[in-house]
């Protein structure tokens, strides 16, 4: 009955509701867990606590990833910023489709988001046979999103 | 240092209206919306800043989530004109429009 | 120490009104709505962050900041998806993307 997962779940909620209620007095914290407790079950019931629901294992590689992904926005937010302060408006933009390899609906999700993460290119529509339709706003985006970095990136986070 | 952010975004909301004001599309209008939904997030913690008073934190927490809701809310019912009925997973993207 | 704080809070803050307001201005400048969409994502990603990030450097409770990370945290997964949901819904509605002549 008790599966691994549902009691990280309930960890991780109690550690949530602890830091953000600020109160520890013995009826607060009987309160506190008996919702923690109920939002457990619930997302039991409701069988959200999969692999795709409550994603624990992604908690050591993500955090590495989101710094690199943090450097990427950093560099085009840079680069849209000096397009929308020319004087005359310098732009090609256009809409590409960019194979996504992805099996796993988490993964087509992750990447699918850091690229509308990063200015500069915005995820427009996933199909159902992986492809995804991207809108960049000049080639160079286009052309950084083309040679794959990132999708090499989350295919070595996923599984 | 807190009344140049809250200065800096009240700006970024002012010309976000007035894209929200004369943006030719519907989507423009909304995509003005967002961002002034974001911006407000920032605007609450900020003046909670300012006027020392920590707890509007919370408030900006709360104010987060149902920003996300209310654009996607505001999506559906442009699109649909009603919040009831879900697109249907059987037909392409064309039939259900 | 609080003088390094101080100044790196100045910095964080400095960088994120220069985004949020430059976002801003392309939200005005830009010729159609999906090119737009660029622009908002100036303001929702490094413009929001950094201002945030540069709030949290002057707190002093504990649990202030980790209500300012999670306001972060709610902002990072939020703003990708709702203007995914944005750009789909322009598509879906045959708005034209603007293409240079």
């Amino acid at each position: 009955m008790l599966k691994p997962r549902a009691l990280s779940l309930f960890i991780f909620l109690s550690i949530i509701w602890l830091l953000l209620s600020g109160h520890y007095n013995p009826l607060m914290l009987f309160f506190g867990l008996i919702s923690v407790l109920f939002t457990t079950y619930i997302a039991t019931r409701m069988d959200l606590v999969d692999k795709e629901g409550h994603p624990v294992h992604l908690t050591w590689k993500i955090p590495i990833y989101w710094l690199w992904l943090l450097l990427q926005i950093i560099k085009s937010n840079i680069q849209v910023s000096i397009r929308i302060l020319s004087p005359k408006i310098n732009i090609n933009p256009e809409m590409i489709m960019i194979p996504m390899n992805q099996k796993s609906d988490l993964d087509r999700t992750n990447y699918a988001n850091s690229i509308t993460l990063t200015p500069g290119t915005v995820s427009v529509r996933l199909d159902e046979s992986g492809d995804i339709l991207v809108h960049s706003l000049d080639n160079i985006f286009a052309k950084e999103l083309k040679a794959g970095l990132m999708e090499k990136k989350i295919k070595n986070l996923g599984n | 240092m807190f009344l140049l952010s809250t200065i800096a975004i009240l700006t970024t909301i002012g010309l976000a209206l007035i894209r929200a004001i004369n943006g030719p599309s519907t989507y423009d209008r909304i995509l003005a919306l967002n961002m002034v939904g974001t911006k407000t997030t920032i605007l609450i913690v900020a003046i909670g800043f300012l006027t020392n008073r920590p707890d509007f934190v919370d408030i900006a927490m709360v104010y987060a989530l149902i920003n996300f809701i209310g654009v996607i809310a505001m999506l559906k019912y442009t699109r649909y004109g009603q919040f009831a009925n879900s697109l249907d997973p059987n037909k392409t993207e064309s039939e259900n429009n | 120490m609080s003088y390094v704080l101080d100044i790196l809070s100045w910095l964080l803050i400095i960088i994120g009104s220069y985004f949020s307001i430059v976002g801003a201005i392309g939200v005005l400048r830009f010729p159609d709505f999906f090119t737009r969409l660029h622009a908002a994502g100036l303001t929702d990603t490094l413009g929001a962050w950094s201002i945030l990030c540069g709030l949290m450097l002057q707190c002093d409770s504990f649990l202030t900041i980790i209500k300012l990370i999670l306001v972060l945290i709610f902002i990072f997964f939020t703003s990708p998806t709702g203007t995914h949901a944005l750009a789909r819904a322009g598509l879906a509605s045959n708005l034209k993307p603007w293409k240079k002549q």
